[in-house]
Formats: C-alpha cells, structure tokens, sequence
C-alpha cells in the first residue's frame, strides 16, 4: 500500500497545517471531495437507517439471527485484529532488520492481498482448504475458514503501518540501551515497542475495519450456516435481496458504529500514549 | 475522523480553516442544485433493448438473443443483457436501472415491480400466465448416485449432507426448501409432519452458498452428497462434463420463471416481439436445449422424453401464492424457516 509509505514521508505537519492556511481553495477542494466520495454516502446509509428505525430497523437488528452474525462478525475480527498485531509486526520486523535473499520479493508480494479481487481470494483459499484441498486440509465452510480468510485480506495492514516506523527508528536510542545491558525482550519491550504503538494500533483498527465488512472472501468460504458460520456482511446481503433495504441499513449501521468506536478508540490511546511520551 | 496513518508524535489538532470548509460544502450544495444532465442523455435510437435477467439464464441467452437478431422484428436489434441475483436485479430497476424486459427467478419479484408501477398490473394475463420457462426441483447426486438417493426421505438418512443455496441470498433457492416441505405435505396430508420434516433436513444442511450456481459449484468441488437444485442447473452442470447424476422425485415443486416488459420500456413493440421470439417454437427449443422445460405445449410434448414427469407436481399457488409463502417461511422473525432455524441453533447450543 503505497499510500501508507507516502503519509510517513509528508511534511512535518506544523509545516503542512500552514499550508493549509495559504491554500483555502485547496482545502475547500478536498473537503468537496471528501464530501462526495465519503461523507454523503455515509449520511445517507445513516439517514436510511433512521427512517426506517420505527419500521422494523430496531427490530432487524435485535433479531436472534442478526445478533448470532453480529457476534461472530465482531469475534472473528476482533482474533484476526490481534493475530495481525503479533504477525504483522514480526513481519514488518524481518523485512527491516533481517537481509536474505528474496526480501525485496517478499515486501512486494505483501501488498497482493489488497491487489486481489476478494472474490478470487475466497475461491483460492477454498481450493487450498476445502475437500480437494492439495494439503489435505480441509477447513472449509468452518468458523476456522472464516478466520483464515480474514487473515488473508487483513494482513497488509499492520505491516505497512510498522514498517515504516521501524525504517525511521533512531538506532543510536537502541545503541544506549544495549550499551546500558538491554537486549532481546526487554529492548523490544521497553525501547522498539512503545515506538511502534501508535502505528501499530492504526494498523490493528484498519484491519478491524476491514475484516467487519469482508464480503468476497467469506461468501463462499464460510458455509453460511446461520447461527454457526454466518456473518453480518452476508447476511445483510441476504436482506438487501429480499428487498429489506431498511434492515440492511440499520445492520450496516451497526457495522459502521462499531468500525467508528474502534477508530476512535484507537486515536484516544495514541493521543494517550503521545501525551505520555512527550 | 482524523486520518489515521500520521506518525508524528503529535496529534492533528483540527486546522481552524472553517471559512474554506464552508467554501466546499457551498460548492456542494450548489453543485447539487443544478439541474441533472443526464435527462438529455438518453439516445434515440429505439432498436435498444435492455434485459435485466436473473443469473442462471445466462448461458441460454447468450444462444438466444443471437438466434433473436436472425429474425425479421429482431433485425438490427440491440440488445444490453444484464445478470444478476433476481432480488438484487429487482432493486437495481425499482432505484433506476435502465430496463425494457425484465427476466426474474421469482414472480414475487415481478410483483414488486407492479407495486412500484414499474410493470402492468396485468403482466401475466397471457396464455403463459406470464412465464417464459419452466422446471423442477431436482436432487443431484455424485456419479453412479453412491449413497442412493432416489427419494425427499432420503436426504435424511444418518451420513448425507446435504448443500442447498441460501434462501435469503438467492431467491430462487425458494424453490428447494418449498420443494421439499410441499412434498411432504403432499405425503403425509399433514403441515406438522412436513414442518418436522423441514428441521430435520436443514439439519443435514452444512454449507447454504450464496446462490444456486455457487451451490454446484460447491457440490462439484466435492462437498455434501446431496445438492437440491433446479433441474436446469444439473442438466447445464452434465452438458459441462462434471460427474453429477440427478434424480426428479416423485413429488416436486414446478419451478416456473417469468417474463415482463416494463412499462416506460423505450420500444415496447420490439420489447414485446423479444418475448414473443422467447415463447415461439423456435425459443422454446433453445430453452429446452439449455435444460429448461418449455412453457409452449407443442414443444413441451415435442422434447417430452428428456423431462421426466413426476408422480405428483404441485405449484407455488398449491401452497398458497408468493405472498403467503414469503410471510409464512421467509420472514426474518416469525416465518417457518427462520424458526426452525432458531431452534436447530438451540439444540446445538448457540443462540
């Protein structure tokens, strides 16, 4: 994800919030576009959802089905979010610090999962994991498929957010602390961790993000057994083909508070742990 | 929302720019007052047609339109296909999806189109009550049927699974849950027995993909033993060369799929020539060439040995209309199928 290495080498933002000052139009340009790519459709899911709240909005939302889908929506990516966490920084880790053959191969096939049609993910991995599984796995239309899956679209995340941040480390901090005895654990732990946090958080809240709505690659992995291996993204899809618009709504914009809370969430603990470290 | 990615160790504070904010919103507002250029857009040219089908008949249209365009009202004709789940296809015209011949899996779907004066009320007051092809609900086994399906009774026998689409994702999936439950009732005379049935039965299901194309792809790719689908799909599927068998059960639900022309439709005399091209002989052989059964009598008796007649046929009005059947089994909360749902859920200890 390119994008992610470009925001690191922006501008110091003091340097950038004054040129926002110098170019009003600029900014009335991108808020006009944010508008219309973002805001507005988001407005209207909302709005969507409102209007038919009193018509069975609450009622599709409390649904026994629903909360079942919800549940295992929320857990499974809640799983992925923390496997992402773990993985993709010790991913971030080896293709910083570690040279071996192949590296430059490996950062750029990272970024495959996110270049790939969702859909063509699904089908992949249910060749690699169903009952014609080469591996003689055969995972498929299980909460396990479901898990993988997940983490197969999510994984870019995490890792394109540390990265950088660890190319960026100032090496002579860690240079002290070995000097000083640390090494290993406690220098990750007490020296490279709390540097990473911050990114390492946007990174775990986008893969959240993602795998809360993930539609392609589930839809055909999870066997979609309701109150077992159905998730809210499908079955939001079952109500907008039944012409249950409204209910669709008012389930995405369950999705849409929770993905919110998480990114909230997020940006309070960074704005905790800046405040801290400064 | 802040943006999430900055990494500087300061966070953003929001930038006090909000006179060029409400710069951006006005141009907004402005840009959206303005009149929509898109009413002029529409061409003259009136040998267009758009179809918005149901996903299934994909293949056969494709032999279709062609063999359509070789006739004399069809000379010349362009036709724009789109496919697509029957429900979703039916959203995309009611919120404005250009449209002059619609083809659903449902007639349920037509009737939302009549609610939304999208489609003459009197649509299906044809010779063909509004239908362009017919079929049944089949069960489709793997080559040589090694378990022996021949029978509904059979799907519940202890080691078969079953895989049958999901009836919410893929209306036509109706078909298949209806097919089985109208069966039983047929059988036993009793609703109760048939509602048991139905657990029973979604109790053996353990994969509902999302359509009924899916579903076959599904059952080839090696699960379940058993798929429930349309006759149509497992006759495509051995035309295709994959080793599936399937068995027509005594009793079974006809499938039958219509046809409407819309009401706005640009040039309704060559909308109309289109289904009347579908509904001659010559379409209905076509048709009957892609597994469908024929809607036409003539040629209904003409390729008759290729569809085998089951003991006992009922249709959707035998258990009461679209609209009995969508309140009854499919809604959300009370319907037939959602609760036992639930209490298969129950018993399994989730929920």
């Amino acid at each position: 994800m390119a994008t992610v290495s470009d925001a690191v080498q922006l501008e110091p933002l003091h340097r950038l919030r004054r040129s926002v000052r110098q170019a009003p139009v600029g900014f009335g340009l991108t808020s006009l576009y944010l508008s219309l790519v973002v805001l507005i459709p988001l407005a209207a899911l909302i709005g969507q959802a409102a209007g038919t709240w009193d018509q069975g909005g609450w009622l599709a939302i409390s649904n026994p089905q629903t909360l079942a889908a919800l549940e295992l929506t929320v857990g499974t990516s809640v799983l992925v979010t923390l496997v992402n966490m773990v993985v993709g920084t010790a991913t971030a880790w080896v293709l910083v610090r570690d040279t071996f053959a192949g590296r430059s191969i490996l950062d750029a096939a990272i970024d495959l999962p996110l270049a790939l049609p969702t859909i063509v993910a699904g089908l992949t991995l249910l060749a690699l994991y169903g009952p014609n599984s080469p591996l003689g796995v055969n995972v498929a239309y299980t909460r396990l498929a479901i898990v993988l899956a997940l983490l197969f679209v999510t994984f870019p995340f995490v890792v394109r957010t540390v990265q950088p941040v660890l190319i960026a480390l100032d090496p002579e901090v860690e240079a002290a602390a070995r000097t000083m005895g640390a090494g290993g654990w406690t220098l990750f732990r007490h020296i490279i961790l709390p540097q990473l946090w911050p990114a390492l958080l946007s990174g775990a809240a986008l893969a959240f993000a993602r795998a809360l709505g993930e539609y392609g690659a589930v839809v055909l992995l999870s066997g979609n057994i309701p109150f077992s291996t159905q998730l809210a993204s499908v079955y939001i899809f079952g109500e907008v083909e039944q012409g249950s618009t409204g209910s669709a709504a008012a389930i995405s914009l369950v999705l849409l508070v929770l993905t919110v809370v998480a990114l909230v969430g997020v940006d309070v603990l960074r704005r905790r742990w800046n405040s801290y470290a400064d | 929302m802040e943006p999430l990615l900055h990494l500087s160790p300061r966070s953003l504070r929001r930038p006090r720019s909000a006179p060029s904010f409400l710069v951006g919103l006005l141009c907004l507002v402005l840009a959206a007052c303005s009149p929509p250029a898109s009413q002029v857009a529409s061409s003259p040219t009136s040998s267009r047609l758009a179809l918005v089908a149901y996903s299934t008949p994909q293949e056969a249209y494709a032999r279709l339109i062609p063999a359509f365009q070789q006739t004399q009202p069809g000379h010349g004709v362009l036709i724009d296909p789109s496919f697509g789940a029957s429900g979703s296809q039916t959203q995309a015209v009611i919120s404005g999806l250009e449209a002059d011949v619609v083809a659903l899996s449902l007639e349920s779907d037509v009737a939302k189109l009549v609610s939304a004066s999208l489609v003459a009320a009197d649509w299906n007051r044809d010779d063909f009550h509004g239908m362009v092809t017919n079929s049944v609900a089949v069960l489709v086994v793997r080559k040589g049927n090694p378990k022996n399906i021949q029978s509904w009774a059979d799907l519940l026998k202890p080691d078969v699974e079953v895989v049958t689409p999901d009836p919410f994702l893929s209306g036509g999936a109706k078909w298949n849950l209806l097919a089985a439950y109208g069966a039983r009732v047929k059988e036993t005379g009793s609703a109760d027995s048939a509602r048991a049935y139905l657990k029973d039965l979604l109790g053996h299901v353990t994969v509902q993909p999302p359509s009924g194309r899916e579903a076959m792809t599904t059952f080839v790719g090696g699960k379940g033993d058993v798929l429930i689908s349309y006759e149509n799909e497992a006759i495509t599927a051995q035309q295709g060369g994959q080793a599936v068998d399937y068995v027509v059960p005594t009793s079974t639900i006809l499938i039958e799929n219509p046809i409407a022309v819309l009401k706005n439709a640009r040039n309704a005399l060559v909308a109309q020539a289109f289904v009347a091209y579908l509904r001659s002989a010559d379409g209905q052989r076509q048709w009957a060439n892609a597994g469908y059964r024929p809607v036409l009598k003539d040629v209904a008796s003409e390729v008759g040995a290729s569809f085998p007649v089951p003991q006992a046929f009922f249709t959707i009005d035998d258990l009461g209309g679209w609209s009995t059947v969508d309140k009854q089994f499919f809604d959300r909360d009370s319907g037939l199928v959602s609760q036992v749902l639930r209490e298969l859920a129950g018993a399994r200890g989730h929920g």
